[in-house]
């Protein structure tokens, strides 16, 4: 599947590997904080109101 | 109805929540296309062998990197003229992403560099400006941790930022500056006897495109999330207070 990249692969391979985890971290990070930021938000208008 | 009204905070909520799905999507179906077409559909570089592959994502970075900079300064001049605060929360959200895009680039031209030119890392002007960039970005995001009170947080990292664009616009034309070091010219021209080849061409522009909207949903994302921060911040207060 994958293919020939020569004397090269390891240089190709892990340059994809490197970014693909900085953009999954980025995107995770800011998922985990938006979700941790709304529940936070929803609990004290909740509070507030309630 | 004023362009600026859609940046009020309640306002600028309502539009983003329906938006952000698409954007993700939109990014995601870019992204997948343009590195699966990059890395297995084009062939080797005459002269770079496979490392050419590494193109679609040196590219894009670098060129969001300085991208990232230039909206938050955009957003920084929008707070210190109109005291806008979305654009201040904007501009600060923007800063995590833009310093991941500028690792990337760093990261993948090192990787890139060692094989092409026989070393990892050379203080040549745009590698050395990069490096500065992305201390700027760590300076920007210390600065907004350090500050409790957000107003003046946002005029000092404002100021910082229209330091750092110097930097910002240096690495972008520190080739052409100065006509020494390692780092070749762009690698995308109007000129088409200066672009890369359309084999290579057409796929980096969907990578380009990729990056583009991930960093717009991702600054969405991130802007909505200190808008509802400060939005608590601002009820925690008042339950202190009464």
């Amino acid at each position: 599947m994958i293919p020939d990249l020569g004397k090269y692969g390891f240089e190709v391979v892990s340059a994809y590997a490197v970014s693909i985890v900085l953009l999954l971290a980025i995107i995770g990070l800011s998922w985990r904080q938006s979700v941790k930021q709304r529940r936070a938000l929803e609990t004290a208008e909740a509070r507030r109101h309630g | 109805m004023s362009l600026w009204e859609y940046a009020n905070p309640k306002k600028f909520m309502g539009w983003t929540g329906p938006v952000l799905p698409w954007a993700f999507g939109a990014a995601g179906v870019c992204l997948a296309v343009g590195l699966f077409w990059g890395f297995f559909l084009t062939p080797d570089d005459y002269r770079q062998g496979s490392t050419v592959k590494i193109i679609y994502l040196h590219v894009p970075s670098a060129l969001m990197a300085i991208n990232a900079w230039m909206m938050m300064l955009v957003a920084s001049l929008i707070w210190l003229v109109r005291r806008h605060h979305v654009s201040a929360l904007a501009a600060k959200a923007a800063a995590p992403v833009g310093i991941t895009m500028t690792l990337i680039a760093l990261m993948t031209g090192a990787i890139w560099g060692q094989p092409m030119w026989g070393t990892y890392w050379a203080w040549d002007p745009r590698l050395t400006s990069f490096l500065i960039l992305f201390l700027f970005y760590l300076g920007y995001m210390a600065l907004w941790a350090a500050i409790d009170d957000p107003d003046t947080a946002a005029d000092l990292t404002s100021v910082l930022c229209i330091v750092g664009s110097v930097f910002a616009l240096l690495s972008r034309y520190a080739v052409n500056f100065w006509n020494q070091g390692l780092h070749q010219g762009a690698s995308l021209s109007l000129d088409k006897e200066e672009n890369v080849s359309d084999v290579f061409f057409f796929p980096l522009l969907v990578c380009i495109a990729g990056f583009v909207l991930l960093f717009v949903a991702l600054v969405l994302l991130r802007t909505r999330t200190e808008i509802r921060a400060r939005r608590l911040r601002a009820l925690q207060l008042r339950e202190v207070r009464t």
